[in-house]
């Protein structure tokens, strides 16, 4: 049985379930299965312009695994950009901040410290929240 | 004792709220008891780095336990989750500092 793949820590999952190309003239295609901590490397090596001894450290990962991770993210996103192929994000490997929320009534997206109790939303006082995590 | 800082982009209640949280022109003290709110200049709002480690650090100093902006980098989420101070993200750039004060009461 192989090692079993540390989860790579991903601060907040794409903002999107995924992206089509249009326009173009062939049939559809399979589409590329995009995982968080993919789009978490590329969000943080040419997003946010960190270097990837850094970013593999906010990751939890070694450099090495964090280039790999990047390198792979690279070749998903430039394939479905060459053979007109949809992305979608999918889960993958990654293990979320647990301390995300997002409010249900007004869309507010807050952390809960773990010094506080109330699960409450900070803007609203709203109680129907709910954890980014089961998105 | 309950203390928020937002993010604005200018020096009064009318103002816009800034989406970015180091680079914010202004921060609005808000006392949540009281109501009271003060305006601070971001004086690292154009330094080429560390501006959310040296906003945090202001936040520190103001006594604040609660942020609200649009945005934190990696540097000021990390800061931040290690005081114990929580982020709160709103995405909607068209509302004025007053309209959000309003909507937290």
């Amino acid at each position: 049985m192989p090692r079993r793949k540390t989860l790579r820590r991903v601060v907040a999952p794409p903002g999107f379930r995924g992206y089509k190309p249009y326009g173009n003239q062939y049939g559809r295609k399979k589409h590329v299965d995009l995982l968080y901590e993919e789009y978490e490397a590329i969000k943080l090596a040419d997003y946010d312009f960190m270097t990837h001894l850094e970013a593999s450290k906010l990751m939890g990962v070694s450099r090495a695994t964090f280039a790999r991770v990047y390198e792979s993210a690279r070749r998903k996103i430039a394939k479905a950009l060459v053979e007109t192929r949809e992305i979608k994000s999918v889960f993958g490997n990654a293990s979320l901040d647990h301390s995300w929320f997002e409010c249900i009534e007004c869309h507010a997206r807050f952390n809960i410290p773990d010094n506080r109790t109330e699960q409450k939303c900070p803007i609203c006082k709203s109680d129907h929240i709910q954890s980014l995590k089961d998105q | 004792m309950m203390k928020t800082i937002i993010s604005s982009m200018g020096d009064n209640l009318d103002s816009g709220f800034d989406l970015r949280f180091g680079r914010a022109g202004w921060f609005c003290l808000l006392d949540e008891e009281t109501g009271e709110t003060s305006f601070y200049e971001n004086d690292s709002a154009e330094a080429s780095h560390g501006a959310g480690t040296r906003a945090v650090e202001k936040l520190m100093e103001l006594g604040a336990t609660k942020v609200i902006s649009g945005d934190f980098g990696p540097k000021a989420k990390e800061l931040l989750e290690k005081f114990k101070i929580q982020m709160v993200v709103l995405s909607d750039d068209s509302r004025s500092i007053a309209d959000i004060i309003d909507s937290i009461k």
